[in-house]
């Protein structure tokens, strides 16, 4: 039965994509259906496990055999895994993508390949769910591979523009140094565990050297590295915002990019298993929330401003993930209560642009409040939601975040506590010019409110973004939703709660008031003279110039090396055979003469020896 | 005539002491021939003395009981194959005669050497391979009455399927030297009007040439013409005359006289009266 | 008397045929060489034909002359050839299928 969440919109797109122009009429209409038929299916596989006793909830159903290899004692099924943490993805995967796919509708109205781009859409959604409902790594590479390629194939749709091309080389070439992570990592289960199944790896893992934990859990740190854009392969997700803006929001901000986050709480036990791991998690989460919030203050862009906002949440819920059960239950729920408040910030974003001619400078918006008011009111609760202003479902997951970074280190808790500021920061300066200012339109420009196909979902999504936190930290029903899976351990921070709320909103309102004052005047045109650090972020804290000096030079130093060998030393051999025997030829030939009197030559020459063989053998 | 040949040819062969003498007269003339065809300059030459070389062999094929052979060999070689050689040389070129600078390098020395070799090689080896008597051949002519009958008796019974093949290659022979030497036109055939305009297309003075002697005291060929004005036409003399340098000089009075002559005349006309 | 004789004047003959042919560049005394060398095989073969006192070699010899026959017209027609194309009929001059 679970199959059939995957097969829907997997079946829709290989129809979409195999009719071509033909389902032109149909296609956007049958690319929503399969998306909400996963959806119902995947809300009633939901209503059926929560039915059931809480040992029972999880069942691995095996589609068929996958690979065997019985020499080698491998075997892989193509098994799927529903338990509670798959179930949360799945309905948020497909009751966000549904949304967006209803939202496209309106913002792709007048594109002629709308039709390509659902079908690539289903296929996101049908990779994205086999990612979060294997049961084996194997099967989990698949999806992710399947996501990959969803993401590279939505990034550059509007191939024409060369930047939306560069954009999706670029992404597609990040992701593949963290897939090749994964597929270490992969490879390195099997040599130890022979299985890769998870709950083989499991547990196996207990009574595993410890090198093996370590080893699994950078190298699954590096896979989520490159699928959820953080340091240090963050740079791709800022240029992936070349795509269309409902792909910006469903798959680099709501779904894919928290592949990562999925993968390292499916892979709790090995990273348990290691606390050198798990700081390494820490760290980077720390890291890539900084310099994804000082990303975001600096860009006029919006879009890009909002990717930067990504990479900062996204490093919320991977430090929280890189806490071990303390924090796994939290990065689950930032990662949902996110997938609502920033999807609807981007559809938000989108709308924007609808209404000013694709303009994506936030210097030339400006008091939007007036024409726009859905987009306006939703954007602003997605806008209270991502600062964590209590009841907004930010304030919930964030705040329980900072807990228990708190009781894990006071550096943890600092980053966390001084991200919440430069949120409170970016974002308020985000509303400020795009809302709230005067406006400083373009001449031509006459906003207006969209479509309702594309206000319906982000007032659907606004909604859970509001309430979404209140409904699932209610006596503590997301804790112990995940508990059978994740595990968990009540946080001790060093403070008491309440404390710790009032602090964490005094930074916040230091932001809100900060930018505030920052942009109570905004130049049309950004301005040239900036301090270093705005410098530095605008160029996305020189992350390109950092890949391109760490591993661009290198890498061409080493194929300059490897060319050089192979052109002296390969080639030198294989030229030197042919060379010697062209040498060879080249004298040899100079005995075919042409002359036919050489050659009769050889013949009497040849009797003569016969002769006088025959001589001396008859003598 | 035909009769004394075949006496001749029973004669050697019953006599003992008739054959060696023979044998080293046909013998060393037919090493002669070889060796004249060899070191002739002039093709012709050398046709001529693989002639005498086929002839000598021919008597000796006779003195070995295969008078059959014999007279083949007078008629096929030495009268159709050299005739025919004979007839291209002539196509060729008789006096294309090879020069005596050898073009490869190394080519005489060694192939003198290969044949010294070949030949000392081939005398000790042959020299000794039979020394029984020959056996007589007389027992395996008469039992099929005659030489002649014995060889069309093996020609059209033993080997008759490879006598049949001979036959094709022959036909085979004849139709791919009519190819090759056929050749084909590729423009057609001038006529004479065509080769006529060709004649003088190019500008050459095509008419008949002052004849030597003319307005002079001499007739002869020697002696070069005198045109109208006393001026001596160089083209009035043949050309071997002017090669060996045998032209007589033109006496200064004959060239007086025939001015005053065509001045007289009135051929020669001054510049003012021009055209009239 | 010996017919070994025989055989050692044809292996001299044969061996300046085969000078003939190394030496003399003009194609059409090569020729006449080869056809020297074909005249003392045959008389091999006629003294074979004596020596074992059977009719075969003559017959051999016989075939040996028709295939020389046959040999001489293409021969002589393809030096013909040649000739017309290139005005020369050395052998030495048709050397162009060389390296």
């Amino acid at each position: 039965m679970i199959a059939t969440v995957i097969a829907l919109p997997a079946l829709s797109a290989l129809l979409l994509l195999t009719l071509g122009k033909r389902s032109n009429k149909f296609g956007p209409g049958l690319a929503i259906a399969a998306s909400t038929g996963s959806f119902l299916i995947g809300l009633w596989q939901f209503l059926q496990m929560a039915a059931r006793p809480e040992e029972e909830r999880a069942v691995i159903t095996t589609v068929y055999e996958w690979l065997a290899v019985p020499a080698a004692g491998f075997k892989v099924n193509f098994a799927l895994q529903l338990d509670q943490l798959s179930i949360s993805f799945v309905l948020l995967i497909t009751f966000v993508g549904t949304l967006i796919h209803i939202y496209s509708l309106g913002y792709m109205s007048h594109d002629e390949n709308k039709r390509k781009f659902f079908a690539y859409l289903n296929l996101f959604v049908a990779a994205m769910l086999l990612l979060v409902l294997a049961d084996n790594y194997l099967l989990l590479y698949v999806g992710w591979e399947g996501v990959g390629l969803a993401s590279y194939l939505l990034i550059g749709f509007w191939q024409h523009k060369p930047t939306a091309a560069v954009a999706a080389k670029k992404a597609f070439v990040a992701n593949r140094v963290g897939d090749f992570g994964l597929s270490l990592a992969i490879m390195t289960m099997f040599i130890v565990f022979g299985s890769v199944s998870f709950s083989d790896v499991n547990q196996g893992i207990s009574g595993a050297p410890a090198w093996v934990s370590l080893t699994l859990g950078l190298l699954l740190l590096l896979a989520a590295c490159g699928k959820s854009a953080q340091f240090p392969l963050q740079s791709w997700l800022l240029d992936a915002m070349e795509g269309p803006t409902p792909v910006s929001a469903l798959i680099h901000a709501a779904t894919m990019v928290t592949a990562g986050v999925y993968l390292i709480v499916r892979s709790a036990s090995i990273f348990n298993a290691s606390e050198i791991a798990q700081t390494a998690v820490v760290i980077i989460g720390a890291i890539s929330l900084l310099m994804g919030a000082i990303i975001g203050a600096a860009k006029d862009d919006i879009k890009k401003s909002l990717a930067g906002s990504t990479m900062s949440q996204i490093g919320y819920m991977v430090l929280a993930a890189g806490l071990g059960p303390i924090g796994y239950v939290f990065a689950i729920l930032h990662l949902i209560t996110h997938g609502f408040f920033k999807a609807v910030m981007f559809l938000g974003a989108g709308s924007v642009m609808h209404a000013t001619n694709d303009n994506v400078d936030m210097r030339r918006y400006g008091g939007l409040s007036k024409v726009m008011i859905f987009t306006t009111i939703t954007f602003f609760i997605g806008y209270l939601a991502i600062i964590g202003i209590p009841p907004f479902a930010g304030f919930y997951s964030k705040d329980h975040i900072i807990e228990a970074a708190l009781s894990h280190s006071w550096w943890a808790g600092a980053a966390v506590l001084f991200g919440a500021g430069l949120t409170a920061f970016y974002m308020t300066r985000m509303v400020v010019m795009t809302f709230v200012s005067k406006p400083r339109w373009e001449d031509d420009v006459h906003p207006h409110e969209s479509p309702l196909s594309m206000t319906l979902p982000m007032i659907v999504l606004s909604i859970g973004a509001a309430s979404l936190g209140i409904i699932l930290t209610n006596d503590h029903m997301f804790e112990h939703w995940l508990e059978p899976v994740t595990g968990f351990v009540e946080p001790e921070p060093p403070f008491s709660i309440q404390t710790i709320t009032i602090i964490t909103l005094s930074v916040v309102a230091v932001g809100v008031l900060a930018a505030i004052w920052q942009y109570r005047k905004i130049a049309k045109v950004a301005p040239k003279k900036v301090s270093l650090v705005v410098a530095a972020a605008r160029k996305d804290l020189y992350g390109d110039v950092m890949n391109e000096a760490l591993l661009m030079r290198p890498g061409q130093g080493l194929t300059r090396l490897l060319n050089i060998f192979d052109k002296s030393v390969v080639d030198g051999f294989v030229n030197g055979i042919g060379s010697f025997t062209g040498g060879v030829s080249a004298r040899l030939r100079r005995s075919e003469t042409g002359y036919v009197r050489s050659y009769a030559m050889s013949i009497v020459l040849g009797t003569a020896i016969l002769v006088v063989a025959l001589l001396i053998v008859g003598l | 005539m035909i009769n004394t040949y075949l006496k001749l040819a029973e004669v050697s062969q019953n006599s003992i002491s008739f054959e060696p003498f023979v044998f080293w007269v046909c013998g060393g003339l037919a090493v002669i021939g070889a060796i004249g065809m060899l070191i002739s300059h002039k093709a012709v030459h050398s046709a001529l003395w693989v002639a005498l070389t086929m002839i000598n062999l021919a008597v000796l094929y006779v003195v070995q009981s295969a008078p059959f052979l014999g007279v083949t060999q007078v008629v096929v070689y030495t009268g159709a194959v050299m005739m025919l050689f004979l007839f291209v040389l002539m196509i060729v070129g008789v006096d294309a005669s090879d020069s005596l600078v050898e073009t490869i390098k190394g080519q005489r020395r060694v192939a003198i050497l290969a044949g010294v070799v070949l030949v000392i090689a081939l005398v000790l080896l042959l020299g000794n391979s039979f020394s029984i008597q020959a056996a007589e051949l007389a027992n395996a002519d008469s039992a099929y009455g005659g030489n002649v009958q014995g060889i069309a008796a093996l020609l059209f019974g033993k080997y008759v399927l490879i006598f049949e093949l001979t036959s094709a290659l022959l036909i085979t022979a004849a139709v791919g030297a009519m190819v090759l030497a056929h050749k084909e036109r590729t423009a057609p055939r001038k006529t004479q009007a065509v080769m006529a305009k060709e004649l003088f297309a190019s500008g050459n003075y095509k008419g008949p040439l002052p004849s030597p002697g003319v307005y002079a005291r001499h007739n002869s060929v020697d002696t070069p013409a005198l045109l109208p004005d006393g001026s001596v036409s160089e083209i009035s003399l043949p050309g071997p005359i002017v090669a060996r340098g045998s032209a007589k000089p033109v006496n200064q009075n004959d060239i007086n006289e025939v001015q005053t002559i065509s001045e007289g005349l009135g051929l020669v006309s001054t510049d003012e009266e021009g055209d009239k | 008397m010996n017919p070994s004789a025989y055989l050692v004047l044809s292996g001299i003959i044969f061996s300046i045929g085969a000078l003939g042919v190394l030496l003399r560049r003009n194609a059409i005394v090569a020729f006449m060489s080869v056809e020297l060398m074909l005249n003392a095989a045959n008389l091999a073969f006629v003294t074979g034909s004596r020596v074992w006192g059977q009719l075969d070699g003559q017959t051999t010899a016989f075939f040996v002359m028709v295939v020389a026959a046959a040999e001489v017209v293409v021969g002589l027609a393809i030096i013909l050839t040649i000739f017309r194309t290139r005005n020369s009929a050395s052998v030495d001059e048709a050397s162009l299928l060389r390296w």
